[in-house]
């Protein structure tokens, strides 16, 4: 019996058209538009202005505070702009924009992919040299990493959970990176593993539809003593902090509790990559891997992309624009992430970030919501719940803006996993009014 | 048959007699003094309990008004003045007049001129879109026209016009209560005296985006250059963030600032048409 | 240019709809349909089809002329509804009778309260008892169903004639329950009475017994449960509360005095008990929505179904008990699910 959380979640269909696309290399784009707000916490501060000259891995902004992130050039040239500018969703984000010339490396910076297994670096340096690098979270959320693994008084980490589960339908970059790079990742895991102790227990969770990536790893995690791969039963929000938590290790998270609590830190296989090129390359976080795909059989792509190339250079690599610029005819919905937890783009100008994980192209068929009916309470929704809420309850509250009774029933909770509004068969849009209500309850906690 | 009828009516009232008693004492045990005057000027209060004034409703409004002779903020913005001097009647004291106040809506950007670029297609809701992302058109500012506003107000005085992609607020039905300021996720409602002869003049544009940005997105945006500053007597105008904002205090009305402002960013309202 | 579209998450959903589920219900309610069309023929056809059609005109035409609203007939709950009705209905129902069951259900039951998703209690039971209540003549006087072919049943409708009286050669003959309710009352013991009457459970399972039209067949039913369950449009919890409750129930019973109570399975598979059970109990909008709430409900009905069987005036309970736990539902709902707890770090 493989493993996988107590409750709640759906089965949406697979469709990991690209999963047997080798990760290709994007040309290095004309210019790079690199937003300050790539991490969740304080934006960074940029450190260059109009004019300078930068080489590739040269820090253009640092750190605000602890919960922040440096960011650095991904191309080499002159920062053509520091100023607001339009994201992926029309918000106006302070942006540094490099037109790139040519294609000069800091130095000290080992771009080869020779594999450099021995590790030699002392714990603080590997902490270090993560802070310094700009590495977030690749799973999604874009949480600064070298927070998650600072200790937190009076919780001690026993395991370090490898996210490898890459539970949304359409994603393959995990799944590629896991075949093409193991070595890497496990020697990036263990890198953190030594970050957070000697006798901290490595698991890498691997959900079950992706055979090839769990024998691998396995092949991988023998040659480590403390490393073991455990197969997870497919089921979505399995990538989820608090699920794969429970998956893996069978401990619950308490509501409104970190996960640390459980004694888990848990971190995607593409943050771990990004440790080993952060620590063992000294390369910082200029590139990450995503899927580009559709429904249909033309588009299945996987680049290596730079961070801060625009969308349309990257949809047009791909072929999904057509020559005036705009989105083929057939696909309604440009979504960068997954389908489930991705947001619709409406910029293409917007460039990809650090944790941008797909550029997704859903046709209206697929896409375009119904109209929505009465609830005829079949308690679906309460059933896909994997947090133990009421959805069709929280949504009825929040219509009201009902603010004590939501907190009373927990609305902080939601982890926006989207099982509510996918399983609703009267489609009526749950999460759209659950999330305000959590947002508005968090920002009144916050204030407390 | 008679006894049984005969006993029916007595064990009946003798019942009712009993309970009433019964009721009597335990109205006078649990009777709870009330200022009479509560009710007084409850009477001659509109009875909307929409919270305009601040309060639950209209009797935790009154309770705090007869209470508190000394605070001149309380005021019920849906009776009126009217209202309050009635009040201030029974309570024997007086209150200030206060000028009436109407919702304006700090958007001109009708669907004609502000054209959609993508297609919401989740719950018809401002916030929901607010939350999400920048909005239909270019201008990330400006009214949404889902309608948050129209299922806030109580008093049916909002309306979506469908050419325009609006809401129009009805001079007639608007009773200033200020639940539409509160619903709008762009805080685009504005609460303004409603001026002699309902005459008023306001910038109806809230874009912060530079003149360029704005002018790109909406042809009726406020660009924010200045114009009007120079062209207003009274000094009446201020401009923040690429935006100009009209002191309705300061205002005289003369229409100076209309006249000069390139995008026509500044609404009349109810004035005479010039020739 | 194509415009965007533009939604918050999630962007894909799953295919199923109200409209979806209501047709697997539909799916599932055709054995017993079946049943009963080859067992009574023209009657039975007729019963159903003014009842359909009678449940999905009146839904349209409040729906569109009093509420001013879209039609909602297009989801198919009204058929569901308009189904399940006929199959609580004697088969010499007349006509007038059903379309007022018809009136009941849907103008009274549903569509006062707000239409699909609103009502308290389930349309087509509250239909039933009013029936039930208002013209116990005809809602009790039961056909004996012996088949379309036989000269026993030769194809004269009751519906057409109205009461049950005027038909001509079928008996009228009264449920297994009744006649055990009426032998028990009169002082008679189980085992008189089964010899008196064929109580055979092969023919309750399959069908030649007496009831209304959906409680003929007890396998018919289970074909339709199972197809419920693989298509995951019920949990098996309801049903399975209220079997196990009457099962229990009357077997304790039995076995204290088996002279005066019947064996478990004879409850079981007389009467609307499976009916109830599988169509009307799990009914999404009168049935709570936690797994324990559903447990509740399920043992309630079962207890208040076997009280009224055995110490009530009815020889039957099943729609009174449904009814009586429905009322329950909203308390029920309030069971809320319970967040974790703090776990303790071992480390």
């Amino acid at each position: 019996m493989s493993k996988t959380f107590s409750i709640g979640g759906i089965h949406p269909i697979d469709r990991k058209f690209s999963k047997d696309r080798p990760i290709e290399d994007l040309p290095v784009p004309q210019r790079v538009y690199l937003p300050m707000n790539q991490h969740l916490g304080m934006p960074s501060v940029p450190i260059v202005k109009k004019g300078d000259r930068v080489k590739v891995g040269q820090p253009v902004a640092e750190a605000a505070g602890f919960v922040s992130a440096p960011v650095h050039a991904s191309v080499s040239g002159t920062v053509a702009d520091v100023a607001l500018y339009p994201d992926f969703q029309g918000k106006r984000v302070l942006t540094v924009v490099i037109e790139t010339e040519g294609d000069e490396w800091l130095e000290g910076i080992d771009r080869t992919s020779q594999l450099k297994q021995e590790i030699t670096t002392v714990p603080e340096e590997t902490f270090r040299k993560i802070k310094e690098m700009g590495i977030v979270g690749l799973g999604g959320a874009a949480f600064p990493t070298h927070v998650k693994l600072t200790p937190i008084e009076g919780m001690q980490p026993e395991y370090l959970i490898l996210n490898g589960s890459e539970c949304e339908p359409f994603l393959t970059s995990d799944y590629r990176l896991m075949l093409e790079h193991g070595q890497e990742i496990l020697i990036g895991a263990e890198l953190m593993r030594r970050v957070l102790g000697t006798d901290v227990n490595g698991i890498i969770g691997i959900e079950e539809n992706k055979p090839l990536a769990i024998s691998a790893m396995q092949k991988i995690a023998a040659n480590y003593l403390q490393w073991k791969v455990v197969p997870l039963k497919k089921r979505y929000p399995q990538g989820g902090e608090k699920q794969l938590i429970d998956a893996v290790l069978g401990r619950k998270v308490a509501s409104f509790a970190l996960p640390i609590s459980t004694g888990a830190i848990v971190q995607n296989v593409g943050t771990a990559f990004a440790v080993y090129e952060a620590v063992q390359k000294s390369k910082p976080l200029l590139s990450n891997v995503l899927t580009v795909t559709g429904s249909g059989p033309t588009i299945q792509k996987n680049y290596r992309f730079r961070i801060g190339t625009s969308m349309r250079d990257i949809l047009y690599s791909a072929g999904a624009l057509d020559p005036e610029g705009n989105l083929l005819p057939q696909f309604a919905k440009l979504v960068s992430g997954g389908p489930m937890m991705g947001k619709a783009v409406v910029n293409l100008q917007a460039p990809v970030v650090k944790s941008s994980s797909a550029l997704l192209l859903l046709t209206e068929k697929e896409t375009k919501r119904q109209e929505p009916g009465d609830c005829i309470r079949c308690a679906k929704c309460f059933q896909a719940c994997p947090m133990h809420l009421q959805p069709y309850l929280l949504y009825q509250l929040a219509l009201a803006g009902r603010t004590e009774e939501l907190e009373k029933h927990r609305v902080f909770d939601c982890i926006e996993c989207g099982c509510c509004l996918y399983t609703c068969p009267a489609h009526i849009p749950l999460l759209d009014q659950i999330r305000l209500a959590k947002n508005a309850s968090l920002k009144n906690k916050r204030k407390k | 048959m008679t006894s049984i009828f005969l006993y029916t009516v007595l064990i009946l009232s003798l019942l009712g007699g009993l309970l009433a008693v019964v009721l009597y004492f335990v109205a006078q045990k649990f009777k709870i003094q009330e200022d009479p005057r509560i009710d007084q000027v409850l009477e001659v209060m509109p009875g909307a309990n929409c919270g305009g004034c601040g309060f639950a409703g209209c009797r935790a409004f009154v309770e705090t008004f007869i209470n508190n002779p000394e605070r001149t903020d309380l005021f019920c913005p849906v009776g009126g003045n009217e209202s309050m001097q009635q009040a201030a009647q029974v309570l024997g004291r007086e209150v200030q007049e206060q000028a009436p106040k109407i919702a304006v809506l700090r958007c001109n950007g009708s669907c004609e001129v502000r054209p959609k670029f993508n297609t919401y297609n989740g719950s018809p809701s401002c916030a929901v879109v607010a939350d999400l992302y920048g909005g239909e058109t270019s201008c990330s500012f400006g009214c949404l026209g889902l309608g948050d506003c129209v299922q806030a107000c109580l008093f049916d005085a909002l309306a979506i016009d469908p050419e325009t992609c609006l809401p129009v607020v009805d001079e007639e039905k608007c009773t200033s209560c200020g639940a539409c300021v509160k619903a709008c996720p762009k805080k685009l409602m504005e609460l303004r005296p409603k001026g002699p002869k309902n005459r008023r003049i306001y910038v109806a544009c809230s874009n912060k985006d530079k003149g360029a940005l704005t002018r790109k997105a909406c042809p009726v945006g406020c660009i924010g250059c200045g114009l009007c500053i120079k062209a207003c007597p009274f000094d009446a105008i201020t401009l923040t963030d690429n935006l100009a904002y009209i002191d309705p205090d300061k205002c005289r009305l003369c229409r100076k600032c209309v006249a000069v402002c390139p995008t026509q960013s500044i609404l009349e309202i109810n004035f005479p048409q010039k020739n | 240019m194509n415009k965007l579209l533009v939604s918050p998450a999630p962007h894909l959903h799953s295919k199923e709809t109200t409209k979806g589920i209501m047709r697997d219900v539909i799916i599932a309610l055709m054995p017993s349909v079946l049943v009963s069309l080859y067992f009574a023929g023209v009657s039975a056809f007729l019963v159903l089809t003014v009842s359909v059609v009678g449940c999905v005109l009146l839904e349209h035409l409040i729906v569109k002329y009093m509420m001013k609203k879209k039609t909602t007939v297009h989801d198919l709950s009204a058929v569901v509804t308009g189904l399940i009705l006929a199959l609580n209905l004697p088969v010499s129902s007349p006509w007038w009778m059903v379309l007022i069951g018809c009136v009941v259900a849907i103008g009274v039951a549903k569509m006062t309260f707000g239409g699909l998703g609103h009502n308290l209690f389930n349309p087509a039971l509250v239909a039933r008892v009013f029936l039930l209540i208002s013209f116990p003549v005809q809602m009790t006087n039961w056909a004996v169903t012996n088949g379309i072919f036989t000269p026993e049943n030769p194809l004269i409708p009751g519906f057409l004639l109205g009461a049950q009286g005027q038909l001509p050669d079928a008996l009228s003959g009264a449920t297994p329950l009744g006649i055990i309710k009426e032998g028990l009352a009169n002082g008679l013991t189980m085992d008189v009475l089964s010899q008196q009457h064929d109580f055979s459970y092969w023919q309750m399972l399959f069908g030649k017994i007496n009831g209304s039209m959906g409680e003929a067949s007890a396998l018919a039913i289970l074909i339709g449960f199972v197809y419920l369950l693989a298509r995951k449009v019920i949990k098996p919890i309801i049903p399975l509360a209220i079997v196990v409750t009457v099962a229990l129930f009357s077997g304790i019973l039995h076995l204290i005095d088996p002279a005066h109570y019947a064996d478990p399975l004879f409850h079981l598979l007389t009467g609307g008990v499976l009916l109830g059970a599988v169509f009307m109990a799990t009914d999404y909008v009168t049935s709570p929505m936690s797994s324990l709430g559903m447990l509740i409900f399920g043992v309630g009905i079962g207890l208040v179904t076997m009280i009224i069987r055995i110490w009530g005036v009815y020889p039957e309970g099943v729609s009174f008990a449904i009814l009586f736990m429905n009322a329950w539902v909203p308390l029920l709902n309030k069971i809320k699910p319970s967040p974790y707890k703090k776990e303790v770090n071992l480390g």
